[in-house]
């Protein structure tokens, strides 16, 4: 009887979600990010998806029109980079872990979700932390209010969870044995592994090899096949200038499909990364240093990759950044240099393209998810201020609401998990 | 002249030697003395202010330099850091801001830590910083002495403004003991100070009764703390939650000594006693991280206590990882951003500071006979897209590198 019942609340669900009532967003100005904003336009949304925008649209005769005049609307937020939700990784016992999957360990009660959606990131990669050569899997996120990391994860085209893997070098994995104690050693262990995974991967694709001389399975070197047959791209920490070098030519060697991350001395390698055509996503922090590889980071990087012809990207590396203040990452780009078409790519299109998303995420356009944001101004301004985060045609965040706004600005019970009342109406409402 | 005679004339001229006269021209000249002044001029000979006006009001003298604007601020001041002690590369060797050998230290002075040429020091003076009160930083219950610097300069003494400024002491889990040394506990923590107070008026009355010849032999830790108890030296306590600034408070008043309250995350649950007992507050900076002791902090608490009338002064803080530091520039702009008024949020990174630092006579605002410390902007100081033009210290353009 509980089984039938939740069958038919599931018809029921899917039967209003076909028919849901168009949702009429106007007056407000549009950024598309592909092609220039739009003034007193009108963003048309149904079944989660961005139906139309643009002036002087026909509208439904059954939509919900909501005025906003005055407001901006961006794409959701891309964040490419974060270690929201209590995220972890590898554990200690060894340099590289790629049988670690991300998914494992989401708390999407964790406030760090909240805070999110406050700072209008919709579209989030989720990784595991730091210290190690491969730390695991990745997961990609929307930020809908859901009940457990499934609600949330982002499907590929087979319907599996989508993802990337961790790689790092550098300072960062060098520890006491097993792990790396130089940039020489991190390298040659990262390459032995590889090379290992492809000889798992081709004896699984031999077909003349019978069914049982086919090598037991190995969650590993599963994932290794993936990232080695580009269906899982690698997402790789990387600092000084020789590191990132030394990852483009990891990258080449074994056909890795690579996103740059962090990238403090981008600026000196700009044009070998630009011609590699490897896409950087790049953290905006405040000062140099802090630690041995970030001591010439270069507050421009944004602008010479921009200049060299890469594909550049903003991340959080929540907590590193507050992902409340994200959109501040793209307009300090733009004080040291980048344009502002650019920084604005860089908060979504660009971050879409470096997660494999772009056909779904990242700008305003006819056919994508209704993932946007408003804003009470200038997208780069410091006086501007999140009002609502929608992601797939619902809202999960609104500044209006007393419960949102303690994520929006921090405060007494602002760091726990979200707030129990919310988590008890979550689990009622299963 | 010999080599040793030339480096001996390069130490006592060479930062004044590039001090210059200027006249800064600006849109709009932000002093901190009364509402801003349109189309403004600001003169400065010999390193100190001479005029400050609009534009018209005082004739230029001949051939004076000139450097022009949109906006123009007072030389930033920073009321709370680590700069110069703890070091960019945050590597054991350049991490000055906590000895770990004993829970309190207060004879350890900041005046022989501090490195004057440390590239955070350059970079916060390339964004506009002009004075940092830098120090010793938590961690410990008593961590050591404060200085406040002039963000240039060859050595400490060049830089140097006050010393000592403060005494650091830090409440709360951030300064127990590492393992099972003392302080495990916030009552421990409490029970120490005050023991050591204690013991340090014992010390401070022998020495008044003692006959000449039979004084106690001098011991620095307790002389420091004498000073404490003197209210020369202000102790800044460190004290995110609301029962340690409570307990701060406590403190101060037993002992009748100044404090001044560092973090206090959640002075908003406190704004009362904290009104009532006159004691100012370094709030963290505002992007500070949300977690951990921090966890309810908020970036409504420069508003709030603004709006409560508690004098309080924002600061980059420490950081023990990355940003190495802070900058108080775009502190205040985040906290302008969430509603502090905007001469409230420069005042917190200017007079307000200064004043709370106790060298509000030399800096802090843009008058007559003060230091010749400004900012050049090409904008609202406080937007993200704003840059830095020129900074000038004393006289001396310290950066013409638009950051």
């Amino acid at each position: 009887m509980r089984i039938a019942l939740v069958m038919l609340l599931g018809c029921l669900a899917l039967g209003a979600e076909a028919q849901e009532r168009p949702l009429a967003l106007v007056g407000a100005t549009l950024y598309p990010i592909e092609g220039p904003p739009i003034e007193n336009a009108t963003l048309l949304v149904q079944d989660g998806k961005i139906r139309a925008l643009g002036r002087d649209l026909r509208l439904p005769r059954n939509a919900d029109v909501r005025d906003v005049s005055g407001r901006v609307i961006l794409p959701g937020l891309v964040d490419t980079h974060s270690h929201i939700g209590q995220v972890a990784g590898a554990d200690a016992s060894g340099p590289i872990q790629p049988e670690v999957r991300a998914l494992d360990s989401i708390n999407v009660r964790h406030s760090g979700l909240a805070k999110a959606r406050a700072g209008g990131i919709t579209t989030v990669n989720v990784m595991p932390g730091s210290g190690h050569l491969l730390s695991g899997q990745t997961v990609y996120l929307k930020l809908r209010r859901g009940n457990g990391v499934e609600d949330l994860a982002i499907r590929d085209g087979d319907g599996r969870i989508a993802g990337g893997i961790k790689m790092a070098n550098g300072t960062n994995p060098m520890r006491a044995s097993p792990f790396p104690g130089t940039r020489g050693k991190s390298a040659a262990l990262m390459r032995a592994r590889l090379v290992a995974a492809e000889e798992y991967c081709a004896k699984l694709a031999d077909p003349k090899l019978a069914a049982d001389k086919k090598p037991a399975r190995d969650l590993g070197s599963e994932a290794l096949c993936d990232a080695l047959a580009g269906r899982r791209l690698v997402h790789h920490h990387t600092h000084r200038h020789d590191d990132v070098l030394t990852v483009l030519r990891l990258a080449e060697e074994f056909g890795l499909r690579v996103v740059l991350h962090h990238v403090s001395e981008a600026g000196l390698v700009a044009n070998e990364i630009a011609a590699a055509g490897v896409p950087a996503s790049i953290i905006h922090v405040d000062s140099p240093g802090g630690k041995l590889e970030a001591m010439n980071l270069l507050p421009d990087n944004g602008r010479r990759l921009e200049a060299a012809g890469a594909l550049v990207a903003y991340h959080s590396d929540d907590p590193v950044t507050d992902s409340r203040l994200f959109l501040r990452s793209g307009a300090m780009g733009v004080r040291f240099g980048l344009d502002r078409e650019t920084a604005l790519a860089a908060l979504t299109l660009h971050g879409a393209r470096m997660l494999d998303l772009a056909d779904r995420v990242g700008s305003l356009a006819v056919g994508k998810d209704a993932d946007f944001v408003v804003l009470d101004g200038d997208p780069l301004s410091v006086y501007t201020r999140v009002l609502e985060t929608w992601v797939e045609g619902e809202k999960v965040f609104d500044l209006a609401s007393p419960e949102d706004a303690l994520f929006a600005t921090g405060g007494y019970g602002a760091g726990r998990d979200t707030v129990a009342e919310q988590v008890i109406q979550l689990e009622g409402a299963l | 002249m010999t080599r040793r005679t030339l480096l001996l004339a390069a130490l006592l001229f060479g930062p004044a030697a590039a001090a210059q006269d200027l006249a800064v021209l600006a849109d709009r000249v932000h002093t901190q003395a009364g509402t801003a002044i349109e189309n403004g001029v600001v003169l400065v000979q010999g390193g100190k202010i001479t005029h400050v006006g609009p534009q018209g009001s005082v004739t230029l003298p001949e051939g004076i330099r000139q450097l022009r604007a949109a906006q123009v601020t007072p030389g930033l001041v920073d009321a709370r850091s680590a700069v110069g002690l703890s070091g960019y590369l945050n590597q054991k060797h350049d991490q000055d801001q906590l000895e770990t050998s004993a829970p309190i230290q207060p004879q350890l002075r900041a005046l022989d830590a501090y490195n004057a040429r440390e590239r955070l020091v350059e970079w916060l003076r390339g964004l506009g910083v002009t004075t940092v009160h830098t120090g010793h930083g938590p961690g410990a219950l008593v961590s050591g002495q404060t200085i406040i610097v002039k963000t240039r300069g060859n050595t400490v003494e060049q830089a140097l403004v006050r010393s000592p400024a403060m005494l650091a002491s830090h409440l709360g889990p951030g300064a127990f003991g590492a393992e099972s040394k003392s302080p495990g506990t916030r009552a421990k923590q409490i029970a120490m100070l005050r023991q050591q107070l204690i013991k340090a008026d014992e010390y401070r009355r022998k020495a008044a009764e003692a006959k000449d010849g039979a004084e106690p032999a001098r011991d620095l830790e307790l002389e420091t703390l004498v000073e404490v108890l003197e209210r020369r030296l202000p102790m800044l306590v460190t004290a995110y939650r609301e029962q340690d600034i409570r307990s701060a408070l406590r403190l101060a008043q037993e002992f009748d000594i100044r404090i001044v309250l560092d973090g206090a995350a959640e002075a908003y649950l406190a704004l009362d006693a904290i009104r009532a007992a006159g004691v100012p507050v370094l709030l963290h900076p505002t992007m500070a991280r949300q977690f951990g002791e921090m966890e309810n902090a908020s970036f409504t608490t420069a508003r709030v206590l603004h709006e409560a009338g508690i004098p309080f002064a924002l600061q980059s803080g420490f950081e023990g990882y990355v940003p190495k530091t802070r900058v108080v520039l775009w502190e205040a702009a985040v906290a302008a951003a969430y509603g502090l008024p905007f001469d409230a949020a420069l005042g917190s990174i200017t007079l307000g500071a200064a004043r709370i630092l106790g060298v509000d006579d030399r800096v802090g605002s843009l008058e007559r006979g003060k230091d010749g410390d400004l900012v050049l902007f090409d904008g609202d100081p406080f937007e993200y897209t704003s840059r830095v033009l020129a900074v000038v210290i004393e006289g001396e353009v310290v950066s013409e590198t638009p950051l």
